[in-house]
């Protein structure tokens, strides 16, 4: 056998990504009103299920009640306790969550698809019969307390929370509840808005997995039927964001050891066509291991464990922000490095080198996320709780392949201005 | 069910294939037999340190990451107390790229001081940011060496303390590479859109012609059983009192862990479970419990965790956690409550086999366990307990003289 030295100081060849398969779903509408959306797809004998609510309307004077009636769906229902919920649940080894988000709220059902004839019927419980017990609403304040007590300990918590209240006002993306703020939860309330957000025609059912023609008719018998409408339908507008004057917010922490810095501008949202431009934009600077924030101000000075910065979408638009915890002593050194690297991408072009790696970085990175059929089902959600297509995400590709370096500085220069950023502190500075 | 083939180069290095083409991505995972158990005592934190370290740059390669973000792969590590995991997925397309790079850094780095000095400040912010600067952030600081007294365990990954780290010198990391980084103390797995004669071509073209090195024996001092109370209170800056009891347990490879991981199910998996139920709903004694095993190689630890709502004192807290573990020691287990916490492990381990990379991790853990089919095993294990094991594992894990209990008390 001959051993012929390989040449190691060359990289192998590689291959550019050339196409993205996204798996599109099946619709079904029901009589009520509800959708399904169905991705059939994987080896394993299992679904995902998704009840996909749009929140009602924020209330400023009783700010939580989206996300407590979605907290509490598990917390009892007219035949069932929270305990006999979480048994039933539990025995056929299925998983059951609840999570609120700004724009939706949903349910979740991870169940082996031989199951589903026992926790289907469980999930239509909560969803038509839930009656949010005084006991357990006294019980989830008091526990939703003391976990706030503890998060209010952490920076980084404090900072994420003053960014949001800054950049959103007084409404559901803005909202920073308080200790008392709890105390402002009724059970009648928390009555009312499930019978106007949890009803049928406010509802998307999104499954995933494997996907027979039974599984699917077991779906659509047990939500088609015997769950009505409420007499008026969900009133899912949002009021106008009104953003803070003051952008910059110092916190003091005399013994913090370290510091966190959030920092951002409000941007366009998904729906805009510079949108995909502007993430390649935002990958330059702290999107990925390799940014530029990375690079700088952990890889060189070693100010922080973790430096990043990310774009948010909502409906009323979007949002960048920079977040990381620094050292103390280095907190003014940190967000002097990160102005010069605002600025610089206002300023100078993205070499091709960087640019062809940020590219390819980002295609592979779209390639990835697509891990399993769960991860398409996302997909979709992303496009369809904005009001868009599939067309998106081809055009995004092509924006990723195609964007210059020209078309990045003008980006950078619309919509990066440091003076413009709303800033927070919390520690030392 | 997870299929696999194996193979080993003539250096020693493992190599498992797991074919799955549902996928366009590839995972490489290299899993080192090396942890912060086999560190010096007087030098702790450096398997973790040298985790960063191996980013910095080797021998042929200057920049680890860019290469491979070139090619639209990601990566990333950790290190436990027991083990130092790097993986990458990428389009498999590019998978030569990743043997390129595991590769070049396991026949040697190239780091120099400033990647030294850099590496310790990141990791020193890391040390502030994960264990001192956040509520009960340094419970494991704390905690482990009450456990532990002899064996390696009673030091956190991230290391005894700052100074270790600041201290390090490059001549000892360099050593420490020298001792572990070799092929025979490396297990990898490849998997996804792979098949076994590429990868068996690509392995001996970049893996094969690297050194044996020398075979690292490890000889660690074992932990003698405890049989003391231990307990230590804290008044920190802390929001809400928080009580921590921990048990030493057996270890990942010994038959009784099975029962004792389902008896921390039992207690604390999910809304059904005991603790969860009798002592945060209905006795309202705690605002979250938590019940948990560190399934370590050698002797691990059982940890029950709670924080008292207001007004609950500690004694009546400890009580509590108490009682809820002595009706384990005494009753068996209801035959549809061990079904139940059974069929979560069950579908649990059905579900993870929707991720790949999940699935590339526990191939390697496994195989380093003694043998990756070992990870097809792991359900019928869980599931062949009895109500009778876990009384009997109960009355052996669960007493007074084998605890260790922390109590943070808010300032």
């Amino acid at each position: 056998m001959t051993n012929t030295m390989v040449d190691r100081k060359t990289a192998p060849e590689f291959k550019a990504i050339e196409h993205i398969n996204l798996i599109k779903p099946e619709k079904k509408t029901l009589a009520n009103g509800s959708e399904i959306f169905c991705f059939n797809s994987g080896d394993q004998e299992l679904v995902r299920i998704e009840w996909v609510f749009t929140n009602l309307r924020f209330d400023p004077v009783k700010p939580l009640l989206n996300m407590a009636t979605n907290s509490m769906l598990t917390d009892g229902t007219a035949t069932l306790t929270a305990a006999e919920i979480a048994d039933k649940v539990d025995f056929y080894g299925a998983f059951l969550s609840v999570d609120y988000g700004f724009e939706q709220s949903l349910v979740t059902l991870y169940s082996l698809t031989k199951h589903l004839g026992k926790t289907l019927p469980v999930v239509k419980d909560i969803l038509t019969n839930s009656v949010f017990p005084q006991k357990e609403l006294e019980t989830f304040i008091r526990n939703q307390q003391q976990k706030l007590q503890v998060s209010l300990q952490k920076n980084d918590v404090v900072a994420r929370r003053t960014f949001n209240k800054a950049l959103y006002g007084n409404t559901i993306y803005g909202l920073t509840a308080e200790l008392d703020t709890f105390n402002t939860l009724q059970r009648d309330d928390l009555l009312a808005h499930f019978k106007q957000m949890y009803q049928p025609s406010n509802c998307s059912i999104i499954i995933a997995g494997k996907v027979d023609a039974d599984t699917l008719d077991l779906l659509a018998d047990e939500f088609g039927s015997g769950w009505g409408n409420a007499a008026t339908a969900a009133d899912t507008t949002q009021p106008v964001i009104d953003r803070a004057a003051e952008h910059f917010y110092f916190i003091e922490k005399p013994e913090a050891l370290q510091s966190a810095i959030r920092m951002g501008l409000p941007l366009i949202n998904r729906e805009h066509p510079d949108f995909p431009a502007v993430q390649v934009l935002n990958t330059v600077l702290g999107g990925y291991f390799g940014s530029r924030l990375m690079n700088n101000i952990r890889e060189d000075k070693g100010y922080t464990y973790g430096i990043g910065s990310g774009i948010t979408s909502h409906k009323q638009g979007g949002a960048l922000f920079i977040a990381t915890e620094v050292g103390a002593d280095v907190c003014k050194a940190a967000t002097i490095e990160i102005e010069k690297e605002v600025n610089r991408l206002k300023t100078d072009l993205v070499p091709d080198e960087e640019l062809s790696l940020v590219r390819n970085y980002m295609l592979g990175s779209l390639l990835g996320s697509l891990e399993n059929v769960f991860s398409h089902a996302d997909k979709f959600k992303n496009l369809y709780f904005s009001g868009m297509d599939y067309a998106y995400y081809d055009r995004y590709a092509q924006v990723v392949k195609t964007v210059t370096a020209d078309e990045l500085l003008k980006l950078a220069n619309r919509y990066l201005d440091f003076d413009q950023f709303y800033k927070v502190i919390v520690g030392k500075y | 069910m997870v299929k696999f083939n194996r193979f080993i180069l003539d250096n020693g290095l493992r190599v498992i294939v797991h074919e799955d083409n549902t996928t366009p991505m590839a995972v490489v995972n290299i899993l080192y037999d090396v942890g912060s158990r086999d560190e010096n005592p007087e030098q702790t934190g450096f398997a973790h340190l040298f985790e960063h370290l191996m980013f910095g740059g080797s021998v042929n390669i200057p920049n680890y990451d860019g290469p491979l973000q070139q090619v639209g792969g990601e990566n990333n590590a950790f290190t436990s107390n027991d083990i130092t995991n790097y993986y990458i997925t990428l389009p498999s397309a590019n998978l030569e790229t990743a043997f390129w790079l595991e590769s070049d850094r396991m026949l040697n780095l190239a780091f120099g001081e400033k990647s030294l000095e850099v590496q310790r400040a990141v990791v020193i912010e890391e040390f502030k940011q994960r264990y001192l600067n956040q509520p009960y952030g340094d419970v494991w600081l704390r905690l482990r060496p009450m456990v532990y007294k002899k064996h390696p365990y009673l030091w956190d990954t991230i290391g005894k303390n700052i100074a270790h780290i600041e201290n390090a010198k490059i001549e000892d990391v360099k050593a420490f590479f020298k001792k572990h980084y070799n092929p025979q103390n490396a297990i990898m797995v490849v998997g996804g859109d792979v098949k076994l004669e590429q990868v068996k071509e690509l392995a001996q073209k970049w893996f094969g012609p690297i050194p044996a090195g020398e075979k690292y024996n490890r000889d660690l001092p074992q932990e003698p059983e405890q049989h003391e109370v231990r307990r230590e209170t804290v008044t920190a800056k802390v929001p809400v009192n928080d009580v921590y009891i921990a048990l030493q347990m057996p270890g990942r490879r010994e038959e009784a862990f099975y029962a004792v991981e389902l008896m921390a199910d039992i207690l604390s998996r999910g809304n059904s479970s005991r603790m969860y139920r009798n002592l945060v709903k209905d006795r309202q004694l705690f605002s979250e419990v938590h019940a948990y095993v560190f399934g370590s190689l050698d002797k691990g630890m059982f940890v029950l965790e709670g924080k008292p709502t207001a007004g609950v004192t500690i004694e009546e807290a400890e009580a509590a956690i108490w009682s809820e573990v002595e009706l384990l020691k005494t009753q068996e287990v209801p035959a549809d409550e061990l079904t139940k916490v059974q069929n979560k492990t069950e579908s649990t381990m059905i579900f993870s086999e929707m991720s790949l990379l999940d699935k590339a991790m526990n191939l390697a853990y496994f195989e380093l366990l003694g043998d990756a089919e070992l990870f097809n095993n792991e359900t019928r294990r869980f599931l062949a307990v009895t109500p009778a094991q876990i009384k009997e594992e109960a009355n052996k894990l669960f007493r007074k003289d084998n605890s260790s209990t922390l109590i943070y008390l808010a300032e």
